[in-house]
């Protein structure tokens, strides 16, 4: 059974219709990657799994989505919870300002973790989880802001890990990063994959054939096409996935 | 002609940054210049002299004790280090209950040869003289000599009497303490209202009601001090008085309020000007933890404009130490140590601006008030020193 499923979203920026009518599936421990010209709502597509955009003034979603078979904009779902089941990692690294251990212990102490022990533990694994743990295990107290890009991206990483979330949403996590540390995501992503749910936006279309399953094609709000990631690139059913993947536009 | 242009516009702001500079180092540089002048001054007032007998065993005296022996607090020479002889006070005004009036001369030539006759009859007399009429040293008289007022007169002296006589008193101990407990009462009340005042702008209130209650905050930052002033006296300062059944309701809690309330908006705007600079991304990346909104604001948000927040606490304390008039019109003005809130006291600012009036220019008060304007410079510069070295502790972020 798929983990998110999304059916007949439609979804509005006051007036601005963002999203038209999308329905798609995402499986279990897979990787799906979301590809699009910018501005044809692969953002917002991604920020409605965990309902980021409620944050928003004005917006209106019609349709429904599914995580683990239950409709997250129900009003019964408690947002808090959803979102601890849902991480997130953005575009930019945006670590808090406190130290390399109190970033990842955040999420643990705000869902009220108390037991000091089991915390130490599960920053250790978190930051191993992400590929951090050997570059960052002398200097736990420092601050977060004394990392480099490529490092604080992994931080990020590591502080959606800790809480143990069952989908990671990224949302172009190594547009802002240099090649190195966009090639060690690229293997963590690959390596994240036999636990957790990931679903990836990325402007590169080398990135989403190196790490995805599937591919999703947005353009202007809606949904083109979607298939296993090798069908996508060699042989695109749409002539506009065509067209984009082979960079006649975007 | 481009070039030409722009190498005139550099020029311009030079110079006009270099003049920005100079006039300030100037003010500096005139406020010490004024002040210096103070303890080269003699303890006594100016153009004056205390004489005894020659036989008085007692060689200086401080400027309080002399403040005490001529209010008569000190009534015997063997509090001072004399002998058990009850002092005999003598102003110059004295004189003609000594001697008659044809007995000074015409002139007053005689006065010195009478004031002798005087010192030598009452060995137990201090006299205090102007310098024109000092009898002849060689007379069984001897001046006083109280030498200069010191850094320790100034320091560390509890009393504020600039205008006694033969003495003026220059402890500033009273005054500074009484701005420190004001302006620190202050932003002890500031600081809570304000930061709440500023998340509830930044992150809890509608664009609306933000839009109609920012102007209107700012707008108080705009009215002067005097209304402020005016309504702590005629409402803050009975209440006072009725709530802690005070004798007088002027008292440095009433300052504080005062300066809490005018210091209210300059926090409110600067720290929630730092709150709404946090990124969006930082607080989506709290939330999308499962963190809740308040659990966002506080752990996350506050942390991350601490800088900005500190920026607005001392640009509160700047003005709650600096400010003058209001404090001046509700704090009662007593030169006294303050031990609780509930007492009135008396600011250095206020001082400065009650008294340089009737200082006459180049005196000793006078110098003596520039000399706290010196100390009022120096306190700001310290606490902005300390909160710059705070704040530059914290590292940036990369990105
Ligand atoms: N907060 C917002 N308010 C109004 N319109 C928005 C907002 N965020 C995005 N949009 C619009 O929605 C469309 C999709 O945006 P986005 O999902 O960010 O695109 P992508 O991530 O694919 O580049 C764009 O036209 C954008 O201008
Ligand atoms: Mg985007």
């Amino acid at each position: 059974m798929s983990i998110i499923k999304a059916s007949d979203v439609d979804f509005y920026y006051g007036d601005f219709h963002a999203l038209k009518g999308i329905s798609m599936e995402m499986e279990r421990n897979s990787v799906t990657a979301f590809i699009g010209p910018s501005g044809c709502g692969k953002s917002t597509f991604l920020r409605l799994i965990n309902r980021m955009n409620d944050l928003i003034d004005g917006t209106r979603l019609t349709g429904s989505i599914e995580v683990e078979g239950r409709n997250i904009y129900d009003k019964k779902i408690d947002v808090d919870t959803l979102r601890a089941e849902v991480g997130m990692v953005f575009q930019k690294p945006n670590p808090f300002a406190k130290s390399i251990f109190d970033n990842i212990a955040y999420g643990l102490r705000v869902n009220g973790v108390k037991d000091k022990a089991f915390i130490e533990q599960r920053v250790e694994e978190s930051l191993r989880g992400a590929a951090l743990w050997d570059e960052v295990k002398d200097k736990l107290k420092k601050s977060a802001f004394e990392l480099s890009g490529g490092q604080q991206q992994r931080l990020c990483i590591a502080r959606a890990l800790a809480v143990q979330p069952k989908i990671i949403l990224m949302d172009e996590p190594a547009s802002a990063l240099d090649p190195l540390s966009t090639a060690k995501i690229e293997d963590l992503i690959f390596t994240l994959k036999s636990d957790y749910t990931i679903v990836i936006v990325t402007h590169n279309m080398q990135q989403a054939a190196r790490v995805s399953d599937k591919t999703a094609f947005f353009y202007l709000g809606e949904l083109i096409e979607y298939d296993d990631t090798k069908k996508m690139f060699l042989s695109p059913q749409v002539e506009a996935t065509q067209n984009y993947i082979t960079g006649r536009f975007g | 002609m481009k070039k030409f242009f722009e190498t005139v516009v550099e020029k311009i702001l030079m110079v006009s940054g270099t003049i920005t500079s100079l006039t300030i180092i100037l003010i500096i540089v005139f406020l010490f210049s004024q002040a210096t002048g103070l303890f080269n001054s003699s303890v006594v007032e100016e153009n004056h002299s205390l004489v005894v007998n020659s036989q008085n065993r007692v060689q200086t005296l401080t400027p309080m004790q002399i403040k005490d022996i001529f209010d008569q607090e000190i009534t015997s020479w063997i509090e001072v280090g004399g002998e058990d002889e009850d002092i005999i006070v003598f102003r110059f005004s004295d004189i003609t209950s000594y001697v008659s009036e044809e007995e000074l001369g015409d002139e007053f030539q005689f006065i010195p040869q009478v004031m002798s006759k005087i010192i030598n009859e009452n060995p137990a007399i201090i006299a205090f003289l102007p310098d024109q009429y000092l009898p002849n040293p060689t007379d069984g008289t001897r001046v006083m000599d109280c030498g200069d007022i010191t850094l320790g007169d100034f320091f560390g002296g509890e009393e504020w009497f600039p205008t006694a006589q033969p003495a003026p008193l220059f402890g500033v101990l009273p005054l500074i303490l009484g701005t420190l407990w004001v302006s620190l009462a202050a932003i002890l009340f500031a600081l809570p209202f304000g930061l709440a005042g500023a998340i509830f702008l930044s992150e809890l209130a509608s664009s609306r009601v933000r839009s109609l209650l920012k102007p209107i905050i700012e707008l108080l930052a705009g009215i002067p001090s005097v209304v402020y002033g005016f309504f702590g006296l005629v409402v803050i300062v009975p209440l006072l008085q009725d709530w802690f059944n005070l004798a007088v309701g002027e008292t440095a809690l009433a300052g504080a309020i005062i300066l809490a309330i005018m210091a209210l908006p300059t926090i409110i705007t600067v720290a929630e000007d730092a709150i709404r600079s946090v990124p969006r991304t930082i607080r989506e990346a709290s939330l999308a933890l499962g963190a809740s909104k308040f659990q966002t604001i506080v752990k996350v948000v506050i942390p991350y404009a601490v800088s900005g927040i500190m920026a607005a606490v001392v640009l509160g304390i700047g003005r709650a130490i600096g400010e003058t008039m209001a404090v001046l019109m509700v704090t009662g003005n007593a030169a006294v140590i303050p031990t609780t809130l509930l007492e009135p006291v008396r600011t250095i600012p206020a001082t400065i601006a009650a008294e340089l009036g009737e200082a006459p220019t180049g005196g000793v008060h006078y110098e003596a008030l520039f000399m706290l304007g010196v100390i009022l410079f120096v306190i700001t510069l310290v606490i902005s020193i300390t909160v710059e070295i705070i704040a530059s502790k914290r590292p940036k972020q990369i990105m």
